[in-house]
């Protein structure tokens, strides 16, 4: 109960009644809406969910990951390779493609904050680790190599291995972006949370009111791999093939940033609402193009919408929108 | 709480041949509250850095009650109780006033709402308490220097090092930090160390005074004594550091 209770908080009864609505119309969706919301949905709750895990490094403990599709990569690979060849499940094999993930995350964190790189170079580090990796698994033929990794497309739903289609990965998703947003949220409310956002803000002064920066540092970018991989495993199994050139790719990694910088960064509903905002965007752009049959346009409105966004409401839509409606978010 | 005692032992730093601070030596006794004077660039600040932990000394050593505490880190001098403020203000500026000490007093409670709760009563005596929700990036710059030693004290250190808190401050705001820091001080028995060009407060509060330059100390003594000492009028001389 006394978790429970943390986790409410100080929550104002009118947002656990709307946030529980929400999850309702959400549980209910598939039975609800055709299998194109349903896909929509599935965008919106993927971002929602990599943005949470990429917000924990950068919205809190306000360090800059630009490769943060490393850890989904390797989370997806690992645990699509151990099924691929050796037929264990899934449910086993995340735990090594987390475990992989975390590793790495912890070696990268290592290399950057024990060294003191600090933005755009530790930015770069980031960079560079998810490159070599693609081009390793360009070469590594266990995984497939250049030419891709395939799981059989199954039409029954299999629990178990994780095969089946779409309502089952909407469920996992849902599942973990609800996990996702809790877990946050207790740890924002917790010492560890305080600690990032105070080594966010400065870490010498964090340090002299007797914050271990280095130990809070790691802790953020191995829980952030361990999550960002978690999404790799889903991806993988959801969309049945891996190549290193995308699931490696730069544009990834980008990808995965996107979503908390539109929706707020270091904001517990920033991901959720910047998630909401541009998959919503993208798939009016989409139909747009169709009716415009104009090749490129959805490209040229999506850039010109986030830049819009970004130059009129520089800290996020969250925070603007949370005025709008009256309430204050929970960090300060 | 109570004050610990601080001993400076030979201690010496070099930047890239620079030779920052040489061979300071000295003692400030558990509760005592002494200066630290000295022009700009004399090397106060380096002696604090070595004290907080910021960089090691390359010679001697830095003791809290006879413990040695130089080479540790930052963090780990705050557990020993050294509690300190920066020169240029650093507060987490996207926090709100409250948090920022609250994140300091998490330091020694188990909990956030432990935390918060030493963190409002610090708030209160250093007359932050009506800002406590404001962002500290909001802050003038005299309440900013406040809130560098709430949240130091909010550690609960058993030594506290000031670096310049009062500069900026007018003559009335000077007088209510010295009480503020004097009843402190008489209440806990806590360590105070300050560097200080405030003359007024140097005087109303220290005991003893140590006085560098060049990087090396060239007297100590009572601010009486000090006031009068040759080679500090020397080193002073034409510079008008009164307020």
């Amino acid at each position: 109960m006394s978790f429970v209770r943390r986790l409410v908080g100080d929550a104002p009864p009118r947002i656990l009644l709307s946030l529980g609505v929400l999850l309702a119309l959400l549980l209910a969706a598939p039975a609800l809406v055709g299998k194109y919301w349903l896909s929509v949905l599935i965008l919106m709750l993927y971002f929602a969910y990599v943005g949470q895990a990429w917000n924990i490094l950068m919205g809190f403990a306000g360090q800059l990951s630009l490769g943060h599709a490393l850890y989904a990569g390797l989370g997806g690979y690992i645990a699509a390779g151990l099924y691929f060849h050796y037929g264990i499940g899934p449910w086993a094999g995340l735990f090594a493609g987390v475990a992989v993930a975390a590793i790495a995350g912890s070696i990268v964190g290592y290399l950057g904050f024990r060294f003191s790189l600090a933005g755009v170079y530790f930015a770069l580090l980031t960079i560079a680790f998810s490159e070599f990796t693609r081009v390793a698994f360009d070469h590594w033929q266990w995984a497939g190599g250049s030419g891709g990794l395939f799981l059989k497309v199954e039409a029954a739903t299999d629990i178990v291995n994780l095969r089946g289609g779409s309502v089952l990965f909407y469920y996992l998703i849902l599942a973990l972006s609800v996990g996702a947003f809790l877990l946050c949220r207790a740890l924002l409310e917790s010492r560890l949370g305080r600690y990032w956002l105070a080594i966010r803000e400065d870490a010498e002064a964090a340090q002299a009111v007797g914050v271990p920066v280095l130990r809070c540092k790691m802790i953020a970018i191995i829980i952030s791999a361990a999550l960002t991989a978690l999404a790799g495993v889903w991806n993988a199994f959801y969309y049945n093939n891996l190549f290193p050139e995308t699931a490696f790719s730069m544009g990834r990694s980008i990808e995965i940033t996107l979503a908390p910088i539109i929706g707020g960064l270091g904001t517990l509903f920033g991901p959720i609402v910047g998630a909401v905002v541009l998959t919503g965007l993208g798939e009016a752009f989409t139909d747009l193009g169709e009716v415009l049959h104009i090749p490129g346009i959805k490209q040229i409105f999506y850039g010109l919408a986030l830049l819009v966004i970004v130059m009129y409401r520089p800290a996020g839509v969250w925070p603007w929108l949370a005025r709008k409606l009256g309430l204050e978010e929970g960090q300060s | 709480m109570s004050g610990a005692r601080l001993d400076l032992d030979g201690v010496g730093k070099h930047f890239r041949g620079l030779r920052a601070v040489h061979d300071v030596s000295f003692t400030v006794p558990a509760g005592a509250i002494h200066a630290l004077i000295g022009p700009n660039g004399a090397g106060k600040t380096t002696i604090f850095n070595m004290i907080a932990g910021v960089f090691a000394p390359d010679s001697g050593a830095v003791q809290l009650d006879g413990r040695t505490i130089s080479g540790l880190r930052p963090d780990r001098i705050c557990d020993a109780g050294v509690g300190r403020t920066f020169q240029l203000v650093k507060p987490f500026k996207g926090l709100s006033v409250l948090e920022n000490v609250t994140v300091g007093a998490l330091h020694r409670k188990a909990h956030l709402a432990e935390a918060r709760e030493a963190a409002t009563a610090i708030l209160s005596g250093l007359g932050l308490h009506d800002r406590r929700h404001q962002l500290a990036e909001s802050l003038t710059l005299p309440d900013r220097k406040r809130l560098e030693v709430a949240r130091a004290l909010a550690t609960e250190p058993k030594l506290l090092l000031l670096d310049e808190v009062m500069a900026g401050l007018r003559p009335t705001e000077v007088d209510v930090m010295v009480a503020f820091l004097r009843e402190l001080n008489q209440r806990t028995g806590l360590t105070i160390l300050l560097i200080e060009h405030v003359m007024r407060a140097v005087m109303a509060l220290a005991a003893e005074v140590v006085v560098v330059s060049y990087g090396e100390k060239i007297a100590q003594g009572t601010p009486q004594e000090i006031s009068r000492h040759q080679a500090v009028l020397d080193v002073y001389l034409g510079e008008q550091e009164a307020s």
